[in-house]
């Protein structure tokens, strides 16, 4: 998934409010300019987008072994997968990446954020926020083997620490956007008084601007562990003996058919994904400044 | 708020266990082919020995190559076939073991202690051999196996539904089989008529994939696939729908052998593998799981009986010629083939 | 705001951990790759030191076996199918997704806000596993055959997986969201009283969408179709597991590269091509937008 929302720096983040509330007016009511259709078309769009998540978790309930046919309901495949070590083993090597990615993404996006919203406007700074969202912009596949050259090149040997750096770097513009568009819409008023009044920097970031921020490094801190959690391509190239992550175990058993224990692993996952998004989302529904 | 700090408590908890030591008797990275082991031959390692298996699979000798060539190294054993072995010892890439002065060695049989690809056995001990060849469901109309051309130049009834293995290296060996070639052959005419056999061939292919290939047959995805003797077995044991073939012109044999790759972080942990698979008990179990043949003496006492009377694995009188390591140019031309066959 | 001069250290301090970061770790590997375009393939995978442009030669020239060189469309085959398919995608996310948009813009502002959510929600879930549902969807006695079957619909199979159809839909429902946010942010933007205008002047209700509707989300449209287009173009996922391996996109055929058939350069030369294909897409668009700007402007 990642390899698409790479490229969207500035619309794809699940941030309701996008477009900015340019005019909160009611429309309802409003007849003129309506299509025949429009709601049905709505429908069908909503049904193809649901159905195949549906079907996932409702056939991790399938009893049979081959996951397509359906012949009656057990829970048995998710005691399977729960007590399979080498899911265990990549369920622990998915964790270990996406904590370390996410605190070294989260702290450099950070800092970088603050540079870029109140350093005022200085030369580079267009540059700067150019560089910092590349990940989003180069393909995914290329990024990948362009790491997979770096590390031959430096000879690193693959493993944990190769997937953390690589996921460290593509996890950095997910953390920065939510904390800039979060500084953006801070009035800078209070920091300024609090600096006047405590005299030390330190201070007034400690005690006045990082509490008000603190839901936009949640919130980049959220949006980059679900990035690095769902990375597949990237972790393709880039894994060694011993640091298999999710993602890369499911492919591994997808290539092989269809099997229950898939469906158990990508139900799991999916929920996962939807406790986060939709924190994220509760989390910046208040923001009324957008990612921009 | 809360609920967001619950969570990121939940994480670091996750990490700190993770990091938690890993068993004493320490741990041993495999690398094998899909379904080429499973959990009631590790299980069994593990209970003799007390290391833990860690299992990461690929689904071709290309594959393999290219990933520990691209510094995926770190695993303390790979599975190989004697071709890459070949290769893998001239690029130095594996580490030295001596496997015949292992104390299980005894048991493998004569025929098989004097490898061409690895004549004094320095770097690898037996694992499982098999052939290469393609398999037909049943009753379907395309193909009794009779010859290669079913596979090659299926008939109207196999049209668009024909499987092919992923990756060149025994499909293309087949097609000098079926043509009468040399293995390895360089000759530019010999090139070309592989190359229009397998275009013509594409045109009925349903899919390029190496994995869960009998599966789909069995299924009726395919008609014919690319198939080895094990994996048909396996499939065939499960509803009997689908033949493995051995046809006239013959088939191509392999032998996997097991091998430490330079990089290995638990070398002894490996050397005790590669012993303790070699014991008579523990490579039947492996061979029955598998459903392929091995080269140690006094395992067939401890196989089951659908092994000891496969068909698949009892190969009747047709011709089984080994693949052996070519030189770049012809790697290079496969390579190409293969390119334009896919594009 | 003036800037000092010590303020602007400071600033740069700031920056250097991510600018560093993304520079050592992604803009100096895109150089390496670069460079490995260049180098010569070791046949068993990695490079071999020496400059040569063979990796690009071989793009449109093959070496025959005899090592006589010959044009060769392969190449540019496989990046056109990668085109086309990434425009199958791109204009079926737009039929799709136009009306969605059209209709999400008209609802009031917290029905907006949950169905926007809706629309993002399946892309933030992993990739592989919504490519794998449709592989539940579309292969043999899958979730559509087996209801039609039953009833006796369907005798045999309608061989849905495997094929250039099954990519597109894989695409689609990949990139879907990244068509309809972008347009849903233009048209909320948009003046519906110049639409009331319209009707009452024109009447014709698709007459007021072809002629104030389309060109006013235009805007919305232009960028979505980048975003839906660039990832499609790179895709591995969907070509290798919905494809079956048999139509190489340019994201397959890079891999391939790197993976069994190991020629590095070879791959690194078509990764170069994809980027400047990005490139190419994404200046269209900043010109694009840079007109309309100065449109506005006049």
């Amino acid at each position: 998934m990642t390899d698409a929302a790479r490229t969207t720096p500035d619309i794809a983040l699940p941030d309701a409010k996008v477009a900015g509330k340019a005019s909160g007016q009611k429309r309802k009511g409003f007849e003129v300019g309506s299509f025949p259709g429009l709601k049905t078309w709505t429908w069908v769009f909503f049904i193809y987008l649901y159905a195949p998540i549906v079907v996932l978790v409702v056939y991790s309930f399938n009893a049979n072994n081959r996951a397509q046919k359906w012949t009656g309901f057990s829970t048995s495949w998710y005691a399977k997968a729960f007590s399979n070590d080498d899911i265990q083993s990549a369920t622990i090597n998915t964790l270990i990446v996406a904590s370390a990615a996410t605190v070294l993404a989260t702290a450099m996006a950070l800092l970088a954020a603050l540079a870029l919203a109140r350093g005022g406007r200085f030369k580079g700074s267009t540059a700067s926020l150019g560089l910092i969202s590349l990940p989003l912009i180069v393909p995914e596949i290329a990024t990948a083997v362009a790491t997979l050259s770096f590390f031959v090149v430096i000879g690193i040997q693959f493993g944990l620490l190769t997937l953390i750096i690589a996921h460290t770097v593509f996890c950095i513009p997910f953390a920065f956007l939510p904390i800039r568009a979060r500084l953006e819409g801070m009035d800078d008023t209070l920091e300024q008084a609090a600096m006047d009044l405590y005299a030390s920097r330190w201070k007034a970031f400690r005690y006045v601007t990082f509490p008000l921020l603190l839901p936009g490094i949640v919130a980049g801190a959220m949006l980059s562990f679900i990035i690095s959690v769902d990375d597949f391509i990237i972790s393709l190239m880039v894994a060694g003996a011993g640091s298999t992550t999710l993602p890369l175990y499911i492919y591994g058993m997808i290539r092989v058919g269809i099997s229950p224990e898939v469906n158990v692993i990508s139900t799991v996952m999916l929920l996962i994904s939807l406790v986060f998004i939709t924190a994220y989302w509760l989390l910046t529904r208040g923001d009324d400044h957008t990612v921009h | 708020m809360k609920q967001v700090m619950k969570l990121a408590a939940a994480s670091t908890v996750a990490l700190g266990l993770a990091v938690s030591p890993a068993t004493a008797a320490g741990e041993l990275f495999l690398y094998n082919w899909t379904d080429y082991i499973d959990n009631t031959i590790t299980d069994k390692f593990t209970k003799d020995t007390g290391i833990k298996v860690t299992l990461d699979t690929y689904d071709s000798n290309e594959t393999l190559l290219a990933k520990l060539k691209s510094g995926a190294t770190g695993y303390d054993l790979a599975v190989p076939s004697q071709n890459f072995v070949d290769i893998m010892i001239k690029e130095g890439m594996l580490i030295e073991v001596d496997v015949k002065s292992m104390p299980n060695y005894k048991h493998v049989a004569d025929a098989f202690k004097k490898p061409s690809w690895d004549p004094e056995q320095k770097y690898s001990s037996p694992y499982q051999m098999g052939t290469t060849s393609y398999a037909v469901k049943k009753g379907s109309g395309a193909g009794q196996c009779a010859s290669l051309k079913e596979f090659f130049e299926p008939n109207a009834a196999a049209k668009g539904k024909v499987g092919v293995f992923k990756t060149p290296e025994e499909v293309v060996n087949l097609a000098h089989i079926y043509l009468g070639q040399n293995f390895c052959t360089e000759k530019t005419d010999d090139l070309k008529a592989v190359q229009s056999l397998l275009q013509g061939q594409k045109s009925s292919v349903k899919v390029f994939s190496s994995e869960g290939t009998m599966d789909r047959l069995g299924d009726g995805v395919t008609l014919v696939s690319n198939a080895w003797n094990g994996d048909a077995m396996k499939r065939r044991l499960k509803d009997d729908t689908i033949q493995y073939c051995f046809p006239k012109e013959g088939v191509v044999g392999w032998f996997d052998s097991l091998v430490i790759p330079k990089g290995a972080k638990n070398v002894e942990n490996a050397k005790t593998f590669m012993n303790w698979l070699m014991a008579p008990e523990n490579m039947a179990l492996l061979s029955n799981f598998a459903n392929y043949a091995n080269a140690i003496v006094g395992s067939d006492k401890y196989m089951t009986k659908d092994m000891a009377s496969s068909p698949e694995v009892q190969v009747p009188s047709v011709p089984v010629k080994f693949g052996k390591s070519c030189g770049p140019k012809y790697t290079k031309a496969i390579d190409k083939i293969w390119t334009k066959l896919l594009q | 705001m003036a800037v000092g001069a010590e303020q602007t250290r400071r600033t740069w301090w700031l920056l250097s951990p991510a600018l560093l970061t993304v520079g050592f770790f992604m803009v100096l590997p895109m150089v390496i790759l670069l460079v490995f375009s260049f180098m010569e393939a070791d046949p068993y995978g990695g490079v071999d030191p020496g400059f040569t442009v063979e990796a690009y030669v071989q793009l449109l020239f093959e070496r025959d076996f005899d090592d006589t060189l010959a044009y060769t469309g392969i190449y540019l085959g496989i990046i056109w199918r990668s085109i086309a398919l990434a425009l199958v995608a791109t204009v079926g996310s737009l039929i799709l997704g136009f009306p969605v948009a059209y209709y999400i813009a008209r609802q009031n502002t917290r029905t907006q806000n949950l169905l926007l959510f809706l629309v993002t929600l399946p892309f933030w879930t992993n990739l592989l596993i919504r490519t794998y549902a449709w592989i539940l969807i579309l292969s043999t006695d899958g979730v559509i055959e087996q209801p039609l079957k039953a009833i006796g619909f369907l005798d045999g199979t309608l061989d849905m997986m495997y094929s250039n159809g099954a990519i597109a839909i894989g695409l689609i429902y990949t990139y879907l969201p990244l068509m309809v946010l972008p347009i849903y942010a233009s048209m909320e933007k948009l003046d519906f009283r110049l639409i009331e205008a319209a009707s009452d002047l024109y009447a014709g209700r698709y007459r007021v969408f072809r002629e104030v509707i389309v060109p006013l989300s235009t805007p919305g449209i232009v960028a979505g179709c980048i975003l839906v287009f660039v990832p499609s173009l790179g895709a591995f996922v969907a070509p290798d597991l919905l494809g079956g391996g048999r139509k190489l996109m340019l994201g397959s055929l890079i891999h391939l590269q790197f993976a069994s058939s190991r020629n590095w350069p070879f791959g690194a030369a078509i990764a170069m091509c994809l980027l400047a294909i990005v490139m190419i897409a994404l200046m269209l668009q900043a010109r694009s937008s840079a007109r309309r700007r100065a449109m506005e402007v006049a």
